[in-house]
């Protein structure tokens, strides 16, 4: 009795479990349901993974990896490492502390004569000639003649230029032997390296891109704020008034939006240039004589102005999608509880457009930083920024290391910035639209 | 019947030369732009396109040495020719960015001269054949101007005397070598002068006493436009665009020929152009001694080589004789500097550092 009463203990026990080991919920075909659903929601992922390949894949190739490439070359430059294979070795085994021996000019003239043949010693020149400068016709001259040189070597080659007689020529080619380098860096922040290889403040007269930085981020900012107050009256107007009323307005806002950036800013040159149409007025009405002329353009104002109305719309746009949100019963509500019309506004109506200031002063204040055309075309000599640097040393003097160097600069201070942003405010509460 | 073989191989491959040419193709040619690339267009282009029947697509830059290296680096060359200044074509040349050019192909001077000793003495290089001779010059709206007229660098700097803006190159390159002029170097001096740390503050310092009435330009087009705006009082420019605005436009400007700094344009073929034969052919159909005659006749630069001068005759309005308003003309040369190409390959990159520091310094 107590044996079948434990067996039935034990089957009921037993049983729902082997039930469920044995004969698992299947679907249809008898797959269990598990692996089935897994399917299933593999498949999804797949397809939905198929359809943003086509991005990513274009984000990669078009974004992703060339910011990536041109970001190494800030810290990588190989252009005298991989030609002067002689130097290398020999500056491995030997720390340069005066003008070397016989063995580092045998190196050197080695491979002026490879570099020659292989029509690679322009490279070689120019990235010594980044740190020594006038140096390039040094190397191109002495690869020219390398075929007559005989040994010894020392005085053949310190006979062709007396310049190869110099301790640092040698201190910046044994750093170039290793490609990879901090110089960049420190020329982006003007400093450079000195005979003994320590870090030192360029000469003054030559520092500029500290400046430029500051000046960039200073200026990026005040055009933010200039926006700002400009941009709030005109996003609440059109937020509240009547909807055929504000699409008119829209029109207005975004016509400008639409129109060519380089029409835009010719337009102010012609605009405020000094015998321009503003100037004119001036003139013609007699407010000012005609020697005193406002020069407006081709300095930091015209700067400022083309590019705060240029932005204008970046600003207006999310503010507007923010006030659109806010309902008008809570000024309302509050006005008939007592408050006078600026408390309204600064405790009540204020508040609940933050989110669109904060991502309107980010949106211009990050596409100021990086801007260049406008101030390439109106900023004269005292509205450049950053920007404008960059492009001549990717178009101009070609030293792309030093650009991406800026670059990397640049990118770095914006994330701080939006990291700090994010502290202050939080990401999460900016509405973009 | 060795001859017979050589006449044969001779006709066979001229045979395929013709062949090949005749299938129309394309270039790209890359210039400056305004004036220039108009009379490029007429002089070279246009003959070049009836007489083969390939097209040349004209485009245009601030200065066309520029997008050469991003082209060949990323692979991705679109420009076939490009119209450069003498110290980039050595650059890019000895960083292997151009395609070397076959200097015998270059075709002789009518009277037989061979084409190396026909062109200006340093008009040809490894990768670069030059076209023609310009000069950076300054001029002035003669009728915004009372009294005397200015005739030395001195009057360009001298805003006491001339008061109004001042139009300059946003670059070290001539910029510096007018401002040591004007300060009393001897142009035969001023590249001696420029190489030292003192010349080079030598030449801004002269710079910054007209610092605040400087008004930078970029494109060549630029300046013309500024003396028409009456935005400048002088402004220094290349001579063609001036001389087109004063002649073809009937603008009251003028040339100040003092201290003018003369350099070649040259034409290069960038590494890895997409029509290289084509391009080749270009340069030594657009160089030939004609050519280069022709194009004077449309902008008044010098042409490159020596037999074309005898050709140069009367501008494209058919009464304005050529000859005098050449930067070669010897009356315009007596204070000129050549710019001297190899110190500004060496130097351009830390002049350029400087005068960018000193741009942004208040």
């Amino acid at each position: 009795m107590s044996e079948t009463a434990a067996q039935v203990a034990d089957t009921l026990a037993v049983k729902p479990i082997d039930q469920a080991v044995d004969q698992p919920i299947t679907a249809a075909d008898g797959t269990p349901l598990k692996v089935a659903l897994a399917r299933a929601t593999r498949k999804a992922k797949w397809r939905a993974f198929v359809l943003v390949l086509p991005l990513l894949l274009f984000v990669l190739i078009t974004f992703a990896i060339p910011i990536v490439e041109m970001l190494t070359r800030s810290f990588y430059n190989d252009a005298f490492s991989a030609n002067m294979p002689n130097l290398v070795a020999y500056f491995e085994d030997n720390e340069i502390e005066s003008v070397p021996d016989e063995a580092g000019f045998a190196a050197l003239a080695a491979d002026l004569k490879q570099a020659r043949e292989n029509k690679t010693i322009g490279v070689v020149a120019t990235r010594v000639n980044y740190e020594v400068p006038g140096s390039r016709s040094q190397f191109t001259s002495a690869a020219r003649k390398t075929k007559k040189l005989e040994p010894p070597f020392k005085e053949a080659i310190i006979a062709l230029d007396e310049d190869w007689n110099d301790v640092r020529l040698w201190n910046v080619m044994q750093r170039a032997s290793n490609p990879i380098s901090a110089s960049f860096y420190l020329a982006a922040t003007d400093r450079r390296y000195d005979e003994n290889g320590d870090k030192v403040w360029v000469d003054k007269k030559r520092r500029i891109y500290i400046k430029l930085f500051v000046n960039t981020l200073l200026l990026s900012l005040g055009i933010a704020l200039i926006c700002l107050v400009l941009a709030f009256p005109v996003a609440h107007l059109l937020a509240t008034l009547p909807l055929r009323y504000s699409n008119l307005l829209m029109i207005f806002v975004l016509l400008p939006f639409w129109t060519s950036l380089l029409v835009r800013t010719t337009a102010w040159i012609a605009l405020l240039q000094s015998q321009g149409v503003f100037n004119d007025m001036l003139v013609g009405t007699g407010i000012i004589g005609d020697e005193s002329r406002m020069q407006l353009m081709y300095n930091m104002q015209g700067t400022v102005i083309a590019m705060t109305h240029i932005l204008l719309p970046f600003m207006i746009l999310p503010l507007y999608s923010v006030m659109k949100t806010i309902p008008p019963t809570y000024v309302r509500a509050a006005r008939s509880l007592g408050a006078t019309s600026w408390t309204a506004f600064w405790k009540v109506y204020f508040p609940q457009t933050v989110p669109g200031i904060g991502a309107g002063v980010l949106l211009v204040f990050i596409l100021a930083v990086g801007y260049y055309i406008t101030p390439a075309l109106v900023g004269g000599s005292t509205g450049q920024l950053i920007s404008n640097l960059i492009a001549f040393h990717m178009l101009k003097s070609l030293n792309w290391s030093m650009a991406a160097a800026l670059g990397a600069i640049l990118l770095f201070i914006i994330l701080v910035l939006y990291w700090l942003y994010d502290k202050l405010i939080g990401i999460d509460n900016m509405k973009l639209g | 019947m060795k001859l017979k073989t050589l006449f044969t191989t001779t006709a066979v491959s001229a045979a395929v030369m013709v062949a090949s040419s005749a299938m129309a193709g394309e270039i790209t040619v890359m210039s400056w732009g305004g004036a220039y690339t108009k009379s490029q267009t007429e002089a070279y282009y246009k003959p070049w396109e009836a007489e083969t029947g390939h097209k040349v697509n004209s485009v245009d830059s601030d200065n066309p040495a520029t997008p050469i290296k991003a082209q060949v680096e990323a692979g991705n060359v679109s420009i076939d020719v490009a119209d450069i200044e003498y110290s980039d074509a050595i650059r890019l040349c000895d960083e292997g960015l151009l395609e070397e050019i076959d200097t015998s192909s270059l075709p002789a001077a009518p009277d037989g001269t061979a084409a190396t000793a026909d062109f200006i003495e340093g008009a040809i290089t490894d990768c670069a054949v030059a076209n023609i001779v310009w000069s950076t010059v300054f001029a002035y709206d003669s009728s915004k101007i009372s009294g005397d007229a200015p005739t030395t660098l001195a009057d360009f700097y001298d805003t006491a005397k001339y008061p109004g803006k001042r139009g300059m190159r946003k670059a070290a390159k001539a910029n510096m070598e007018m401002a040591l002029i004007a300060d009393g170097v001897a142009p035969a001096d001023v590249y001696s002068v420029l190489e030292t740390e003192e010349g080079v503050q030598r030449a801004l310092d002269k710079m910054a006493t007209i610092k605040d009435d400087i008004i930078w330009w970029e494109a060549g087009a630029q300046p013309p436009q500024l003396l028409a705006d009456g935005e400048v009082a002088m402004t220094t420019a290349y001579n063609g665009r001036i001389f087109n605005a004063a002649i073809g436009e009937d603008k009251p400007f003028e040339i100040v020929w003092d201290g003018q700094i003369l350099d070649f344009d040259l034409y290069a073929v960038p590494k890895g152009a997409p029509n290289k034969e084509l391009a080749m052919e270009f340069i030594t159909y657009a160089t030939a001694t004609e050519r280069l005659a022709a194009q004077a006749s449309w902008i008044a630069y010098g042409p490159a080589r020596k037999s074309s001068a005898d050709l140069v005759g009367l501008f494209n309005d058919g009464k304005t004789e050529m000859a005098p308003h050449m930067p070669t003309a010897p009356a315009n040369m007596k204070t000129a500097l050549v710019n001297n190409y190899e110190f500004w390959a060496d130097r351009d990159s830390e002049l350029s550092e400087q005068f960018n520091a000193w741009l942004l310094a208040n």
